[in-house]
């Protein structure tokens, strides 16, 4: 079994979401809690804004849950720079036990899946969950310069300048629950180009969501949303045309996470956004506010990742992907 | 009439790269160093010259102007230094873009700082 | 029940959006002939000066290499080349763009490794094959006059 069911169903208390200027002008512009139009975030380079993001974004959680620092048992975060450094940087002053997480745009999904199964076994009470990513750190790690004057193709995905935090604790009380998850494989299925991390990444997103449906027996009609990472437009519409395949029909109720934070077409987007720091500002940001309003009650997240770096790239070998899956309810326990 | 074979000459070598881009697998940073090399190659058969001198900067500014300059530079090192004139002709016919690149390149980036693009 | 690598390469490849091609060329051959032209417009101006024509020569590329440098620390030349595509990159401006920008970048790692060591990251290759290509010319060109 692929599936681990939470019997303790761990709650999320607390949750905080940063974003950069274009995400701040994209459709979901109103849910995310704090934005910098320059993107510097006060600090004078990429690196360092990245890590403020986090530590921004984490304050803003334990402001939310009414919590301190020191009430946090354990961190799992990641982002995209090597040696998961904005991670490092920017939680260091909170103290806290601290793991770093690789799983590329996937690593939200994996911290709170993390978390969830360390709080449900009774290791932890209160863990959080945190993940950024900064655009132009992402730019110089696996592209090309900030200035170079280069074309995107249209199959491209754009590094969300994001970060979200939350906070899983074993507490009682009316909040967003984390009741089941499924750790992801990593799947590969020859994708080679890096301008193409949807088709990259949808063979995982596949694998992931079919074995859930298969193993559980739910249908796609038993959730209000079911919600992948960063698919964007081209994983997006793989994913659901394969699933359809094996007799999942989601074409009522899918979405994307890379699909919402931008209007494509209006802020010319291509296929939509990417990096740890979209899903994880998604999730914080906008559908915390809609647990929180009542709108959602039963979500199925799916983040992915592509589990590349720029040296396998080069040398030519095809990208792996990855997706884990979490499922989050309202209500009491 | 130089102005309107200039921009007809190096409009065309810009819409051969942008071909290759978009419909093969070819990376900018491949077509450029193939720019480049086709341009010695094309002054070292006696094809570029005939095109210089008709087009002038339509068929100097493109990168296989580089690649002109280069074979030029090491044709008139060789013949007034000998073998040698191999290994100093290239950089000397490219020096003056390179410098520039180098020099300018340098205080710019002194000055500015890159920013998030759109 | 698994997917089959082959077709899935195959369906992703048939589905992947493509670039715009006529519209691309068409902006790569109007951008890229223009610079050409300014090109062309700037050796007749030069050349209205008392210049010896070899100087001329040379301070029309050095004027293209210092606007586009320009151009690139001010962030417009990355707006204008999404745009102009080739026509701005196989140009000596694209050439100016490649040293500049990643020397921009990395300033942050010091004037040393950072703008020192980073400035020919991309337009390396480009002198690299383009001086190894044109010694090989040299050494053949070199045979040839010794034998003939």
């Amino acid at each position: 079994m692929r599936v681990k069911k939470l019997n303790r169903k761990p709650s999320l208390i607390g949750w905080g979401s940063v974003v950069g200027k274009r995400e701040s002008e994209g459709p979901l512009s109103d849910d995310f809690d704090i934005h910098d139009k320059g993107e510097c975030f006060g600090m004078n380079t990429w690196e360092k804004a990245e890590s403020e993001m986090q530590r921004i974004a984490l304050n803003t959680a334990l402001a939310k849950a009414k919590m301190g620092a020191e009430s946090i048992e354990a961190v799992f975060a990641g982002d995209l720079q090597n040696q998961c450094v904005s991670s490092v940087f920017g939680l260091a002053d909170f103290g806290a036990p601290f793991f770093g997480l690789y799983g590329a745009c996937s690593t939200f999904a994996e911290a709170l899946l993390l978390s969830a199964m360390l709080v449900d076994g009774g290791n932890f009470d209160t863990c959080a969950a945190v993940t950024s990513s900064h655009f132009c750190v992402a730019e110089r790690q696996y592209r090309f310069p900030l200035e170079y004057g280069g074309q995107r193709t249209p199959t491209a995905q754009r590094t969300v300048t994001g970060a979200g935090a939350a906070i899983i604790s074993s507490a009682n009380g009316n909040f967003p629950r984390i009741t089941e998850v499924m750790p992801g494989r990593i799947v590969n299925k020859g994708i080679k180009d890096a301008n193409n991390m949807g088709a990259a990444m949808a063979p995982a997103a596949i694998d992931t969501i079919r074995d859930y449906f298969n193993e559980t027996g739910y249908s796609p009609e038993d959730f209000d949303l079911i919600l992948t990472g960063d698919l964007g437009a081209e994983g997006h519409a793989t994913a659901m045309d394969y699933l359809l395949g094996y007799g999942i029909d989601l074409r009522k109720n899918y979405s994307d996470c890379g699909l919402m934070i931008y209007d494509i077409n209006r802020q010319d987007m291509h296929a939509g956004g990417s990096g740890c720091g979209c899903s994880a500002s998604v999730i914080c940001g906008h559908i915390m506010k809609r647990f929180e309003k009542g709108e959602l009650k039963n979500v199925l997240y799916v983040a992915t990742g592509a589990l590349m770096s720029p040296s396998t790239s080069k040398q030519g070998l095809s990208i792996p992907g990855i997706a884990h899956l979490v499922r989050i309810e309202a209500g009491r326990r | 009439m130089e102005f309107l074979w200039a921009f007809i000459i190096g409009g065309a070598f810009c819409a051969v790269a942008q071909i290759l881009i978009d419909t093969t697998g070819l990376t900018p940073a491949r077509i450029l160093v193939l720019y480049v090399t086709l341009g010695v190659f094309l002054t070292a058969v006696g094809i570029y010259k005939p095109i210089v001198d008709f087009a002038g900067c339509g068929a100097t500014t493109p990168l296989l102007g580089f690649g002109y300059s280069l074979a030029e530079g090491v044709r008139t090192a060789v013949d007034k230094n000998g073998l040698i004139g191999a290994l100093t002709g290239g950089l000397t016919g490219t020096s003056a873009g390179i410098g520039a690149a180098i020099v300018f390149g340098y205080l710019i980036t002194l000055i500015f700082k890159g920013k998030p693009r759109d | 029940m698994d997917i089959n690598e082959k077709e899935y390469k195959k369906y992703c490849a048939g589905r992947a959006k493509k670039s715009p091609v006529f519209k691309d060329t068409f902006a790569a051959f109007i951008c890229g002939g223009a610079i050409c032209a300014f090109a062309e417009g700037l050796k007749a101006l030069y050349g209205m000066t008392s210049l010896p024509e070899d100087t001329v020569k040379m301070l029309v590329p050095v004027t293209l290499v210092f606007l586009a440098a320009l151009s690139t620390g001010l962030g417009v030349f990355d707006d204008f080349a999404k745009f102009a595509g080739a026509g701005t990159l196989v140009p000596i401006t694209g050439f100016a763009n490649a040293v500049v920008s990643p020397a921009m970048d990395d300033k942050s790692e010091g004037l040393i490794m950072g703008v020192g060591a980073k400035m020919f990251t991309i337009a390396g290759p480009v002198i690299v094959y383009g001086v190894l290509s044109s010694a090989l010319y040299g050494v053949i060109y070199w045979l040839c006059e010794v034998l003939l």
